[in-house]
């Protein structure tokens, strides 16, 4: 295993008129499949179909956006299928997303004719694609507003879980007094899900939005500490022993070794700790701080709008997962040093 | 006969003084009981000498070169390098083991200037990082990770990691043991290389005889349970050193008849 990245560079630029030549013949480009090229579109004209159809019946002021979203839909799947022709890494892209695509295209048709077609579902609980489609435009500034407050309220949480986290992870890991002391502290009040200390957080905090940052810095407190502590324990002796040959002082041998060493545990500690802020967010926002996403789901239930209630479960996931996805990004960025070695 | 670093080359080298050290560790299953890993070893090491420790495992080869780095202290007797007495790691004694033990979260370059960070002179030593990659051949894997390295380069990097703080006495322990028998005689000579080069004093640990006495000006023969010196050997083959010389195989028989490994007749 000689090769380097760099040595392998080295390697490939020394024959690139063959790799171009393979790209312009198109022998190298992915193969896509004729079914998901034509599948795509089909599947979001069908919807399309099915809801002009449908829709007749109701009202066409409830309908209209969500006929100009299909409608968009469409005009850009078929520029997806005509663009990926001519641009390679949106071919690959369509390769791989291809499918998923026309299954959501495919559960959305599914959803109108079980709601508004057969009515099958029973109202009002379960609206129409169409109908949540028609709730977050016209709710949109109060949805923007909640999701705002929320991000707000996560942030100030969850960065300052992940620092008290790290801070008492690496000092119950390293020194000996706080290992003793610690040990008993997150044995037994870290497993105390966040969630159950609400009422005691609305009784000794000042204010619902400081009481809610707290239980979501003790959800995300948890899991750093416990993966922080055992990663900075189980540093590789050897390491420390080279460090201390080389010449270092403590501050390098928690610095510099132990820290680095247990990157890898300390970021599965921070997937775990966002897990748990997000449920313990929704749960606070609920009964305490009254804004957010969590409080806006309970509060358009409270007025039976469940058109309200799921497009803000569709926003909520977009936004929880575009935070997951930004914390892998990261933790691929800082643990690149793994590089083809971690599977997760 | 070529003993020391060739005439005219300056000696980073110290003078090393082991006398009665013992050192004991508790047996795992009795904790009354304790393994006796050296038994009043004593040794003397001239400035800018090569030592290699021969023996079985469980001879203390290990445990004396611990001693040595100050990672651990003896149960009695003394250790002085110079004329100070060892009292803890310093990185006027360099350390390698047989697992090059890189940083793996640093790439090529970063981990040989970790002695220069550990200490607090990279800025002015900055300059010389370059001088030690291209002393073990690895300036163009300066920004690779070393999990891209193979056995042998990730040796040479532990090695340049060890010698940027010049130290007077670098320790190896089976440095070489984990490589291909190729590689591992290149390795011997780039071991040499530098040894040459900078009058460094080193101790080397291995269990393979041929290797011994390729690179050692004398050889510690030591038995195990206790850990003693068996006998020490000296080297007098001049370098370079041929491995299938009359005198090279003639030596090779003798320390196998010591280790009673000679074969029957």
């Amino acid at each position: 295993m000689n090769a380097t990245p760099e040595l392998q560079e080295t390697r490939d630029t020394s024959a690139p008129p063959k790799a171009i030549a393979a790209a312009q013949s198109g022998s190298h480009a992915p193969k896509i499949s004729l079914g998901t090229l034509l599948g795509l579109p089909a599947a979001v004209a069908g919807s399309l179909i099915v809801h002009l159809l449908i829709s007749k019946a109701e009202m066409p002021d409830e309908t209209r956006d969500y006929t100009i979203f299909l409608s968009g839909a469409l005009g850009v799947s078929l520029v997806l299928v005509a663009a990926q022709a001519f641009w390679m890494g949106l071919r690959h892209w369509l390769k791989e997303s291809g499918p998923i695509l026309i299954a959501v295209a495919l559960l959305l048709c599914v959803g109108e004719v079980a709601t508004t077609g057969f009515r099958w579902l029973p109202m009002p609980y379960f609206p129409s694609p169409a109908g949540i489609l028609q709730s977050m435009i016209h709710d949109r500034v109060m949805i923007f507003d909640s999701t705002w407050h929320s991000l707000l309220l996560l942030a100030g949480g969850y960065s300052l879980g992940v620092v008290a986290g790290v801070v008492s992870g690496v000092l119950i890991g390293w020194f000996a007094p706080w290992r003793y002391w610690g040990t008993p502290i997150l044995k037994w009040v870290g497993p105390v899900p966040a969630t159950a200390w609400i009422p005691l957080a609305l009784v000794v905090s000042p204010s619902a939005i400081l009481s809610a940052v707290g239980l979501i810095a003790f959800a995300v407190w948890f899991p750093v500490t416990m993966l922080t502590a055992s990663g900075i324990s189980n540093t590789r002796a050897s390491y420390l022993d080279v460090a201390r040959t080389l010449g270092a002082k403590p501050s390098y041998l928690v610095f510099r070794v132990a820290i680095p060493a247990a990157m890898p545990n300390i970021f599965i500690g921070l997937f775990m700790g966002l897990g748990s802020s997000f449920l313990t967010l929704v749960v606070a926002e609920t009964v305490g701080v009254k804004s957010g996403l969590g409080w806006y789901v309970s509060w358009a239930q409270g007025w039976a709008e469940y058109g309200k209630v799921y497009g803000a479960l569709v926003i909520m996931s977009a936004f929880f997962s575009t935070i997951m996805t930004v914390l892998f990004k990261v933790r691929d960025r800082v643990l690149v040093w793994q590089k083809g070695t971690i599977k997760w | 006969m070529v003993s020391a670093p060739t005439a005219g080359v300056t000696t980073e080298g110290s003078a090393l003084r082991v006398s009665e050290v013992s050192k004991t560790f508790p047996t795992l299953e009795e904790t009354d009981s304790r393994t006796h890993a050296l038994d009043g070893v004593s040794l003397s090491v001239e400035a800018g000498e090569l030592i290699c420790f021969l023996g079985p495992s469980g001879c203390g080869k290990s445990t004396l070169l611990r001693l040595i780095t100050g990672l651990d202290f003896p149960d009695s007797g003394e250790l002085w390098v110079g004329n100070e007495p060892i009292t803890g790691p310093s990185a006027e004694r360099g350390l390698v083991f047989q697992d090059p033990n890189l940083f793996p979260w640093l790439t090529v370059r970063r981990n040989i200037e970790a002695g220069l960070v550990a200490r607090g002179v990279l800025h002015e030593k900055r300059g010389e990082v370059d001088d030690f990659m291209r002393l073990v051949g690895l300036s163009e894997f300066a920004n690779a990770y070393p999990h891209h390295l193979s056995g042998g380069m990730a040796q040479r990097v532990a090695l340049a990691r060890a010698l940027i703080n010049h130290p007077k006495v670098l320790l190896l322990d089976e440095p070489l043991g984990a490589l291909d028998a190729f590689t591992r005689m290149r390795m011997q000579d780039e071991v040499l290389r530098l040894w040459e080069a900078r009058g460094t004093t080193m101790l080397f640990v291995t269990h393979d005889i041929d290797e011994a006495i390729y690179m050692s000006d004398r050889i510690v023969l030591m038995t195990p349970r206790p850990g003693r010196i068996e006998r020490i050997i000296d080297v007098t083959l001049d370098r370079p050193r041929q491995r299938s010389s009359q005198e090279f195989l003639r030596l090779r028989g003798d320390i196998l008849e010591l280790l009673h490994f000679s074969g029957h007749p």
